[in-house]
């Protein structure tokens, strides 16, 4: 990583990629978006109006400038409920990534670094993670214990820390012997610093790669468990239930369920570009 | 060779024993079966008869291992909402989703190949660079909304393809289309590094130099020797869709096994949720199991390590 030998510092590099331009973007607008929720939205987005039902967009024939994505069937403010399905996209993305980073990091890098019987015992945990199916599962604990939002935050973290344990173990069996923990060896550090100063340091820029891919995927499943009805509760404004909520009308207003459904696909494309770029940048392997 | 088939028979084994456990545990979770079985307006002596009427007052280390003993025979007990053998439901309604997942495994086959090959192909241009594209796009797409904007435009608007279910063999392409996405961004980029990786070899410039077409050494030289790690994860893809069946399914009204698994979701009918479970994780074994020995067949390097 010696700087001489590159024209350009990674920074450099990340900025002068479309892809990592658009998805920082697209991210950091939904951040801001999610963050000021509170202060941007026009209308309570929980305020029904049963005189007001679908109201099509602003620049649709028969909308309101008042409205400028409409009102949904309960006659609710259409651009408010998406800034507040922001605040439970990006929460729910965070939050199941930093869950499913603890187990998955945990058990890679023990797994990479002990090696014999420790790895068996790694590996084995995720080649069973793998054979469960999630949505199913995920579907089924929800129905079992009532879906709240954090049951469906600890259920995708419990379900998708497997790219985590993969790649983190795969990373760690790199450095593990490389010459500068040796040196740390020599030193004669303790264990607990090897693994934290010198083994995590080194492979977290991979592991930022996955979680950018693992968040993208906790958004989509959330969105597709809330839309299948097990998981944020309503009347919460998640983009999943409120394609679920819109869908007996779509045939005849199709613009109730392209709206969130076009948000969700954007953010969405926008975690994946960062890290697509990321990747190209680390030559982070991800197949299995 | 034969060690690396029973050393890998042995790990499937011990996964998919787990798995069985994992199944039983899953419906211990809401705290009391019998309650969640009974529904919110059962009375206390309903609860404990279905308590007695279900076994579910026994240890709960005797259930497990009756379970087990049961499960491993193929039997999974009766539904409490259908009053049949849950055995016998997968069946009846596991062709549909073999049949979708198929499906949708050719339609990603056949777009993946070619993009994979044509971006390998052209390393570098703006075709490569495009096809990258549809990857990422492909990986961000919501399965679900796909599939009802599919069904406006294609089965309202343009009145081209049914709507949902499968009376005809038609209401298999839209769902199938829609299953299609989560495999093809994984195969697309295996492929095309794969042939990039065949590309760069040395039996390909002999090929050259031999005076070959382009297509034959393509084909025949490159995109064989790809085609390794693309059929073990087009096989493990095949398992992954499956399990993921059960959205597109509940979409599109398709009466298969996902769907057997929501319906029974929502009506508290655990024997079928467990089995359901149960089944596609052991599809999933066996799939992963069948790629890896095809996977040391072909390529003899994989079997020592």
């Amino acid at each position: 990583m010696s700087g001489a030998a590159m024209p350009m510092s990674r920074g450099g590099r990340l900025l002068r990629n479309p892809g990592f331009v658009v998805g920082a973007a697209i991210v950091g607008f939904a951040a801001i978006i999610a963050i000021l929720a509170p202060w941007i939205v026009p209308y309570d987005p929980f305020a029904i109006d049963l005189n007001r039902r679908l109201v099509p967009p602003s620049f649709m024939e028969g909308g309101v400038p008042q409205n400028f994505l409409g009102t949904d069937q309960l006659g609710r403010d259409y651009l408010s409920r998406l800034i507040y399905g922001a605040r439970i996209s990006m929460v729910i993305g965070v939050l199941t990534v930093i869950t499913s980073g603890l187990i998955g990091i945990t058990l890679g890098v023990l797994g990479g670094f002990y090696g014999g019987r420790v790895d068996d015992f790694v590996v084995f945990c995720i080649t069973t993670r793998l054979s469960i199916p999630a949505v199913l599962v995920a579907l089924a604990v929800a129905a079992l214990r009532g879906s709240s939002f954090m049951l469906v935050v600890l259920v995708l973290g419990l379900l998708l820390w497997d790219r985590f344990a993969v790649v983190a173990r795969s990373t760690t069996m790199q450095i593990r012997n490389l010459d500068y923990v040796a040196a740390a060896w020599c030193a004669g550090v303790s264990r607990w610093w090897v693994l934290t100063r010198e083994v995590l340091p080194n492979i977290a820029t991979h592991l930022a790669v996955v979680a950018t891919l693992e968040m993208a995927l906790a958004i989509l499943l959330e969105a597709a468990l809330s839309f299948l009805g097990l998981g944020v509760p309503p009347p919460l404004p998640s983009w999943g239930l409120m394609i679920s909520e819109a869908k007996e009308y779509m045939f005849f207003q199709s613009w109730v369920i392209i709206i969130p459904g076009a948000a969700l696909f954007v953010l969405v494309l926008g975690v994946n570009l960062l890290g697509d770029a990321l990747r190209d940048m680390m030559g982070t392997d991800l197949s299995r | 060779m034969l060690r690396f088939f029973l050393r890998r028979f042995a790990v499937a084994v011990l996964v998919a024993l787990t798995v069985l456990t994992l199944a039983f545990l899953l419906t211990r979770m809401s705290g009391d079966l019998a309650i969640s079985i009974a529904g919110p307006n059962a009375t206390a002596e309903d609860v404990a008869t279905i308590r007695r009427v279900y076994g579910l007052d026994r240890p709960v280390w005797v259930q497990y291992l009756d379970w087990l003993g049961r499960a491993l025979q193929g039997d999974f007990g009766e539904s409490y909402f259908f009053r049949d053998r849950v055995a016998n439901l997968i069946a009846v309604r596991m062709p549909v989703t073999l049949t979708l997942g198929l499906v949708g495994l050719a339609i990603a086959l056949v777009v993946s190949l070619p993009l994979g090959i044509l971006a390998a192909v052209r390393e570098g241009s703006w075709l490569d660079r495009g096809v990258g594209l549809v990857a990422i796009i492909g990986q961000a797409m919501p399965s679900f909304w796909l599939g009802l904007v599919l069904m406006i435009v294609f089965g309202l608007q343009l009145g081209w393809l049914p709507i949902s279910g499968v009376e005809t063999w038609d209401g298999y392409i839209l769902p199938g289309v829609v299953l299609a996405f989560s495999a093809i961004p994984s195969l697309t980029r295996l492929t095309r590094s794969g042939m990039i990786e065949a590309l760069s070899s040395d039996y390909i410039r002999t090929a050259r130099a031999k005076g070959l077409s382009r297509l034959s050494i393509l084909v025949k030289h490159g995109f064989r020797n790809a085609a390794i790690p693309v059929v073990s994860i087009a096989a493990v893809q095949l398992g992954f869709m499956l399990g993921g069946s059960i959205v597109i399914e509940t979409v599109f009204a398709l009466h298969g096994v996902g769907y057997l698994a929501w319906e029974s979701i929502s009506k508290n009918d655990f024997p079928v949720v467990q089995a359901v479970v149960l089944v596609l994780a052991l599809i999933y074994i066996a799939l992963t199991l069948l790629a890896d020995l095809l996977n040391a067949v072909l390529d003899p390097r994989l079997r020592t390590s």
